[in-house]
């Protein structure tokens, strides 16, 4: 299998980038790790006109805590270089947890995960820490820089709210306003198969009480989940055997799954259930280990 | 090194232009006039003529393509030939010297780690970008990193000791 034939360029910046967009009319697409893109265009399912290959593009491969405590990704960011950073082990449970669960481990040295918001497969994993981190996607075209929520990011399965001439340059998960914790928890039939479920939980505490808390499913539902009465049934309260049971519960009830050849839709229903209730725990067991300590 | 097109006529040959592109393989500068839809895969494969880059699934599940660029092992049915212009590429054909087997083969021949040979090139590939970042994997950090290629033959065992035999005879020679 090969692509169909396309007009390729490799700008040696964004503005040049952008402006190869510009004049790209309609069907350019903006390559970067190429994982979900390249095989698309292979299948004939994506039949771009313009390929604008951004990884010449230097300065974008970072990911970096700024002051303030907001983390950015930049758009060349490798899912490897997150699975084996430091920084996300100390700082971002949810997100260290879940980078080496993207896909394989030959598709994470090339995949990034701005390339995957972007994408916007509704199974994706990227979409689902994110939304319950409440990041955002930094786009940039000829009229400058603007922040998009991720939550108002994706508009449907592989549909993004870019111009056609803005590129998404970097993703940002905004200061924690306490301790974080949290987790992504993946059930997969084989390694690098789409997530039968994934479910992404992220909170921040002060003391014992959860501050904020997102809850983002994925797998189980045209679109990534983001389980937000869930959240809500945590935030002001304490993590105990209760409440624990009903974000569980809200957020089973929020999933939408369908019966496939992955699992019946009760079964994932339930395997939700499962998951929140074990990242809910597991937080709540290690603050109990640290107060004890 | 020749590769060779459907002659399009001028117009289109003006709308989807060649291009040319410089790079390194297994330590050997190459030069090559490609169309950008060309797949690093086939460029190995038919442009330089090495076969040992094998394609399996040709739809980035099996890993049998597996080739290192810039050291990092990637899917080379996954990749566009263009995008390795000034890039390093090693294929399974650059790991032995002329007289020594790589530790890594020296492993898959000691430990029994193939049996048919063809996940064979991938694996190792994998396994070299494990051992350039981590040189003295456990046995979970082996199955991990060649997590994404198959093998339908071995049940994995003896590719997994085979790796940890390298990792042994790797840190041995640095001693």
């Amino acid at each position: 299998m090969f692509p169909s034939r396309f007009r390729y360029e490799a700008p040696r910046s964004l503005d040049e980038a952008i402006g190869l967009l510009g004049d790209g009319g309609d069907y350019a697409k903006v390559l970067a790790g190429g994982q979900s893109l390249v095989p698309m265009m292979k299948l004939r399912f994506a039949s771009p006109e313009l390929l604008v290959d951004i990884n010449n593009v230097p300065g974008l491969a970072y990911h970096r805590t700024d002051p303030d405590g907001s983390l950015r990704i930049g758009a060349l960011c490798r899912h490897a270089d997150l699975e084996h950073s430091g920084l996300l082990k100390g700082t971002q449970p949810t997100m260290a947890q879940a980078a080496p669960l993207i896909a394989d481990p030959l598709v994470r040295n090339r995949g990034t995960l701005v390339g995957s918001l972007c994408h916007a497969d509704p199974q994706g994993d990227w979409a689902s820490v994110m939304l319950a981190l409440g990041g955002s996607v930094i786009a940039q075209g000829p009229r400058g820089r603007r922040a998009i929520p991720v939550a108002e990011f994706v508009t449907g399965p592989f549909q993004n709210v870019l111009e056609h001439d803005e590129i998404a340059v970097e993703a940002v998960v905004p200061p924690a306003t306490g301790v974080r914790s949290g987790g992504y928890l993946k059930l997969e039939r084989r390694v690098g198969d789409f997530a039968t479920v994934g479910v992404a939980v992220a909170l921040e505490r002060s003391g014992s009480v959860v501050a904020r808390a997102g809850i983002a499913l994925t797998g189980v539902g045209g679109s990534t989940i983001g389980a937000t009465e869930a959240a809500a049934a945590l935030s002001g309260r304490p993590l105990t055997g209760q409440t624990i049971r009903e974000a569980a519960e809200l957020a089973a009830r929020a999933a939408q799954p369908r019966t496939d050849h992955r699992g019946s839709a009760e079964y994932k229903r339930n395997l939700v259930r499962v998951f929140v209730t074990r990242l809910l725990s597991g937080v709540s067991a290690s603050s109990t280990a640290e107060r004890a300590a | 090194m020749t590769m060779v097109y459907d002659d399009l006529g001028d117009e289109a040959a003006e709308e989807f232009p060649v291009r040319k592109i410089r790079f390194t393989i297994n330590g050997k500068k190459k030069m090559a006039e490609i169309e950008p839809r060309l797949l690093l895969a086939d460029l190995i494969r038919g442009g330089v003529g090495l076969t040992g880059t094998h394609r399996g699934c040709d739809t980035t599940n099996c890993g049998a393509c597996t080739v290192l660029v810039d050291g990092r092992a990637i899917k080379s049915c996954t990749m566009l030939a263009v995008q390795v212009d000034g890039r390093e590429i090693t294929t399974v054909e650059g790991l032995a010297s002329a007289s020594e087997l790589h530790p890594l083969q020296e492993g898959f021949r000691q430990e029994h780690g193939l049996q048919c040979g063809f996940c064979t090139p991938g694996m190792m590939l994998a396994a070299k970008d494990l051992l350039d970042r981590n040189p003295d994997p456990t046995e979970e950090d082996v199955r991990w990193a060649i997590s994404g290629n198959l093998c339908r033959c071995t049940g994995y065992q003896n590719i997994v000791k085979s790796v940890l035999w390298a990792a042994e005879k790797l840190k041995a020679g640095e001693a």
